[in-house]
């Protein structure tokens, strides 16, 4: 009755957010398939970005970059971000206030601040710039985002429920593996994928941090502005829209098999 | 559970990660006897063209991009090193003297940049070349679509016509959009006079509301695709346009305008001195440089790559001025202190 | 109920102390003390050529209290403000669709809401221009289908911003609340419901408030960053108008007034700071 009613609005107001959503990707992946060089005219299909992008070498660096830094700042990033936020709820509400405020730091200002403030720091201590400079700018950037999506769950967790592992003689840490952590699950996955997201498309910081053959791909598609933007990018924003569907795809199949066969 | 989906898709994705890590891996150079590091703007050197320079000389080029002359700066200001050539234009390269971040060139290793551009030889940045070597230049004017305004504008003030309403562009930079409007009233656009920046500011402010937008890396879009009529920009990216929609056009405005160039430096911090001139030198070369100006659209700063360009890339006023032009083009230089004049009445500007 | 949790117990302490060193010493090495470099600087002067002077003055400070700036920062509070109204209009009712969806569905109804984010900004961007031009996808649509005359100018302005921001930051607002709603006990709400609560009264007094946390923890994702936004005013405003992000982007690179732009950037951390702090104080974070 009431449940679908609410249900049928619900689903509508989700289609339509994936509708907004998608809008521009449906636009890029059109234009990545345009003959023409500038996105506003259509020239007729051509499939020549897409064999330029095969023939671009430095573009594919670039993406590997990307996708190396990405996927180690985030488990950097996930350790340290869930262990604080696991420490804080710990912590009496006091002393709380400020390691909140020093954790979550990197949220509230300004990218180029972070990015030159970084800069200055590694040069201070002669750290050579690179993949490694990257992935630390990352890693501390992704912090705060990481925590608050855990913590907005952590919140929300029964304290009692690990005392009563705790009684039943179960040590802390596994108290935490069995019990806590399970429980966690969902938001640490969900912080996963948004600091992965976050450190793929970042700009800023990266270009600060970035030294010599540490070009990522935001770094690599900014630099054409002064002579335009290749639709190569479209084709290859098509081509990651497609092959994360194909993985979303994949890991369904997958968890069907393992769950029916 | 939503765990086994999680646990398959972290696999998964972990599994990709490794693999692109692996090809990343055997991909990125086996170390070769020398590294040559490039930070400039994407596409500045075809591949083609780099894979020429590394057979000739067994070096390879790793090429780092960064998307404006500012960034650039700061970066080299807050003491990044590592780079061994980088492009900055022809106003940074002064900043960049001035705080010491250059090395000198050594002119013996560079004989392409004898034979530069007449125009190109005395820059009031470094007239001797001891720091910087120019590699590709150009001027800035207005893109108009000759279809819709068919008699040729030859000034500034055609920025300012009613007519086009909701149809003009300019550049969003400050330096550049005070420079037009400063020319426009017969002044030079490097003035210290905050009088006369007030005054140009109020010029502004009297256009915005016939500007569609500030933009300085779209408005060949724009053009192209008619929803600007009249767009305030490099030669360049007018050019771009210009291939899709015949019917537009460049003009220098009779005033006078910038003109600009993009200069090859040698950062202090480089290890790689002489490596890196040779790299200048190669990139200065007539065929070299010939393609260059091709592919980008730009003109080269080398008088004899000229007559090795495309006869349609070599004729094109807003890639190659024509000697007429020439006359009336002007060098942005630093204003020092008179900086923070503009920068107040840029941000007026966009407030209002 | 979670909060301050039995902590005087030694062993908890230590054990949070544990938790907490690696993180900290990261963010310690990592984060403050850069900053305490660029707070250095805040105080500090112009160089003739841009670089820094280290010669200690307050004027940068000073120099900000001025109603051009103040106009500034008060402008892109109220856009930021209005992104994250709208994010978390938008959002809600997707969060509370994909943590209600059947687990099997959730981790792809998530993915699904990311993937788009994994293509690069700038050409994202610039799509968003392509859709809201005069003679774009949207005006294109409306025109076809009769619903306006001719073309509706919607890029360039304030709104085409909005619609910018709000796209960039939606995943923020989403993921932090189906991370909070998943977790309200579904016995709650059919124990509302059988009380013949109303819907609406079912949400407001039973679901918003235990997704407090996440609601919470979306809008600092959605506000903080969106003050600091530069491109998508540019593109999508078409420059017209400058927001406190492209002012602090300017002074470090176009005016290279280092020690101005950090004292900004600094004004700004301490306005967002504040709120967070009163927010505290007055026990808003508590579920």
């Amino acid at each position: 009755m009431m449940r679908e009613k609410s249900g049928g609005w619900l689903l509508a107001a989700s289609l339509g957010n994936l509708l907004f959503l998608y809008l521009p990707i449906a636009v890029l992946v059109v234009y990545s398939f345009n003959a023409a060089k500038l996105a506003t005219t259509w020239q007729g299909f051509s499939l020549q970005w897409y064999a330029a992008l095969a023939r671009d070498h430095a573009l594919m660096v670039a993406l590997q970059n990307s996708v190396l830094i990405a996927g180690v700042s985030t488990v950097i990033a996930m350790v340290l971000g869930v262990s604080a936020a696991v420490g804080l709820e710990r912590l009496p509400r006091r002393q709380r206030a400020w390691l909140d405020g020093a954790l979550l730091l990197p949220l509230v200002i300004p990218e180029i601040m972070m990015g030159v403030a970084l800069l200055l720091f590694f040069v201070l201590v002669k750290m050579p710039l690179g993949l490694l400079t990257v992935t630390i700018g990352h890693a501390a950037f992704n912090v705060p985002v990481v925590m608050v999506v855990v913590r907005a769950r952590l919140r929300k967790l029964d304290p009692h429920l690990e005392e009563a592992a705790r009684d039943l003689g179960a040590t802390p840490w596994q108290a935490f593996r069995r019990v806590t952590l399970p429980l966690l699950m969902p938001a640490i996955v969900g912080a996963a994928l948004l600091a992965v997201t976050v450190s793929l498309d970042d700009f800023v910081v990266t270009f600060f941090t970035a030294g010599p053959g540490a070009t990522t791909l935001p770094l690599k598609v900014y630099s054409m502005i002064k002579t335009g933007i290749s639709p190569e990018i479209n084709a290859l924003s098509a081509i990651l829209v497609l092959v994360s569907m194909g993985l979303v795809g994949l890991s369904l199949l997958i968890q069907r098999k393992t769950v029916h066969g | 559970m939503a765990n086994r989906f999680f646990q398959s898709a972290l696999l998964l994705g972990a599994a990709l990660c490794a693999a692109v890590a692996s090809f990343a891996c055997q991909s990125q150079s086996e170390p070769s006897s020398t590294t040559l590091y490039y930070f400039t703007w994407s596409d500045y050197v075809g591949p083609e063209l780099l894979e020429s320079f590394e057979r000739q000389t067994g070096v390879k080029v790793v090429v780092d991009t960064f998307s404006s002359n500012e960034e650039l700066l700061a970066k080299l200001q807050s003491g990044a090193s590592g780079y061994d050539v980088t492009v900055p234009s022809d106003f940074m390269v002064s900043v960049m003297m001035k705080q010491g971040l250059l090395a000198e060139l050594d002119p013996a290793r560079i004989p392409n940049a004898r034979q530069l551009v007449r125009g190109l030889e005395k820059l009031p940045v470094d007239p001797e070349h001891r720091y910087s070597v120019p590699y590709l230049w150009g001027t800035v004017g207005i893109g108009y679509d000759s279809s819709v305004i068919p008699t040729p504008p030859d000034s500034w003030a055609v920025l300012w016509d009613e007519r086009y309403k909701g149809r003009i562009s300019m550049l969003n930079d400050q330096r550049e959009v005070f420079g037009a409007v400063l020319r426009s009233m017969g002044q030079s656009m490097n003035t210290r006079d905050p009088a006369i920046i007030e005054q140009a500011k109020a010029r502004l402010l009297r256009q915005k509301p016939l500007v569609k937008t500030y933009s300085s890396d779209h408005f060949d879009q724009l053009l192209a695709s008619g929803d600007v009529v009249l767009a305030h920009g490099w030669g360049g990216p007018v050019a771009r346009a210009m291939a899709l929609k015949p019917s537009i056009k460049y003009v220098v405005p009779k005033e006078g305008a910038t003109i600009w160039a993009d200069c090859l430096v040698v950062p202090k911090t480089s290890r790689n001195k002489e490596l890196a001139m040779q790299f200048i030198n190669y990139l200065l070369d007539p065929e070299v440089a010939a393609r260059t100006s091709e592919r980008l659209l730009f003109a080269s700063a080398n008088r004899e790559a000229k007559a090795l360009v495309k006869a349609g890339v070599r004729d094109n006023p807003a890639v190659y001025p024509d000697e007429a032009t020439l006359g009336h083009l002007e060098w942005m230089v630093d204003v020092g202190d008179a900086l923070r004049l503009y920068d107040r009445a840029w941000t007026e500007l966009k407030m209002k | 109920m979670t909060g301050s949790r039995t902590s005087t117990s030694p062993a908890a302490a230590g054990l949070a102390a544990w938790l907490l060193a690696p993180s900290l010493v990261w963010m310690g090495l990592f984060c403050i003390l850069p900053l305490s470099i660029v707070f250095l600087i805040s105080v500090a002067s112009r160089g003739t050529y841009g670089g820094v002077e280290w010669t200690f003055t307050l004027a940068n400070y000073r120099d900000l209290v001025d109603p051009l700036y103040l106009y500034i920062y008060a402008r892109s509070f109220a856009l930021a403000l209005a992104t994250t109204g709208l994010c978390l209009g938008l959002g809600f009712p997707l969060a509370y669709y994909i943590a209600r969806a059947p687990a099997r569905w959730q981790g792809i109804w998530l993915m699904l809401v990311l993937i788009p984010f994994w293509t690069n900004f700038l050409v994202r961007t610039y799509a968003w221009m392509n859709v809201l031009r005069a003679d774009g996808l949207l005006n294109t649509i409306l025109i076809g289908t009769g619903v306006v005359a001719g073309p509706i100018e919607m890029l360039y302005s304030d709104a085409a911003v909005l619609i910018g921001l709000v796209y960039g930051y939606l995943p923020f607002m989403v993921l932090p609340l189906y991370v909070a709603v998943e977790r309200i006990d579904r016995s709650l709400i059919e124990a509302a419901r059988d009380l013949s609560a109303s819907g609406w009264a079912v949400f407001t007094r039973v679901i918003v408030p235990l997704a407090k946390p996440g609601i919470v923890a979306g809008c600092l994702l959605v506000f903080i960053p969106s003050l600091g936004a530069y491109i998508t005013p540019d593109l999508l405003g078409g420059a017209r108008s400058m927001m406190i992000g492209n002012f602090i982007q300017h002074e470090y690179l176009v005016v290279r007034d280092w020690p101005l732009g950090s004292a900004a950037s600094f004004v700004l951390m301490a306005i967002v700071l504040a709120g967070l702090w009163q927010y505290q104080r007055t026990g808003g974070m508590k579920p």
